[in-house]
């Protein structure tokens, strides 16, 4: 190893630590949740509606989320890999689960619009 | 080419795809798309530094052709080819620029390999909020990156006479 492996590993972790923190900052509790399904989106829920709903494609391909006390999972998928169930409950703003196979995806968004809708009433 | 070589990159292959079966085994810790171990990158690297760059990239194609066709779905070769790339054009650079040792490399060949895996994956989906998972695609960049730096130094210092008289 040379000195510089050294400040390219200290300069990488450096970057890690700071983004980790600004994630961790500017993190915010979301109240919507999007469900994509090819590039469209496909279904919108609100992360306080308990709900489980089944995605199907009509190439047959399937995916299950539940939706509970402001937190969502994927729970079932007729993808190979299962990486999306595996990833488990997500609640903030900007977090998403991803099922590339199936080319699904969970978005929580709408955390500000949340905020203004209550500001308008 | 000499049958040596030609053994040689039998070899490389057949390491390389009992490393992709290995890493298909074992569950990552951060279930998110374009992580991955990269077990795989160790022979490519050590065929970077023992062959030469333009046998890594062959041997870095032939592997994820091959393993798309008999372990994964095809489909989704695309992000293997584009972490793959990535990697090998990031690493054969830095290798070039001989900024850092083979350890360097090997980090900005891992991390490379998780960006262009997540790069793919974005525009697949249509999901920019992949990006939120940058920093935990680059722990395990860095992570599989140092350990495979390490590990590929060994192997060549234990095959230097090999590679020496290849050549
Ligand atoms: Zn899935």
């Amino acid at each position: 190893m040379k000195k510089n492996d050294i400040f390219l590993i200290c300069g990488i972790i450096f970057i890690i630590a700071c983004s980790f923190l600004l994630v961790f900052a500017f993190r915010s509790e979301g109240s919507r949740v999007l469900v994509v399904v090819d590039k469209e989106v496909y279904k919108e829920f609100d992360l306080n509606e308990n709900t489980t709903y089944e995605i199907r494609q009509e190439n047959g391909e399937r995916n299950v989320i539940e939706i509970k006390d402001g937190y969502v999972r994927m729970t079932e998928a007729s993808c190979p890999d299962k990486l999306c169930v595996k990833q488990g409950w997500i609640r903030y703003n900007y977090e998403s689960i991803t099922c590339l196979p199936n080319k699904v995806y969970v978005r929580i968004s709408g955390g500000e619009e949340g905020e203004l809708d209550a500001v308008a009433e | 080419m000499k049958p040596k070589r030609i053994a040689l990159y039998g070899l490389f292959i057949a390491l390389a795809f009992i490393f992709s079966y290995i890493e298909s085994l074992i569950p990552i810790p951060f279930p998110v798309p374009g992580v991955k171990l990269g077990l795989a990158n160790l022979v490519v690297v050590v065929a970077m530094y023992g062959m030469g760059v333009k046998e890594a990239f062959v041997l870095s194609i032939v592997r994820i052709l091959l393993v798309g066709f008999t372990f994964r779905d095809p489909s989704t070769m695309i992000f293997s080819l584009a972490g793959g790339l990535l990697s090998w054009l990031m690493m054969a650079v830095f290798k070039k620029l001989k900024l850092f040792s083979m350890v360097g490399v090997s980090i900005i060949g891992g991390i490379s390999h998780n960006i262009g895996q997540i790069i793919v994956a974005i525009l697949y989906v249509n999901n920019t909020s992949i990006i939120y998972y940058l920093p935990f695609l680059m722990v395990s960049g860095l992570v599989s990156g140092t350990l495979i730096g390490l590990l590929a130094g060994l192997v060549l210092k234990r095959l230097q006479k090999f590679f020496l008289y290849e050549k």
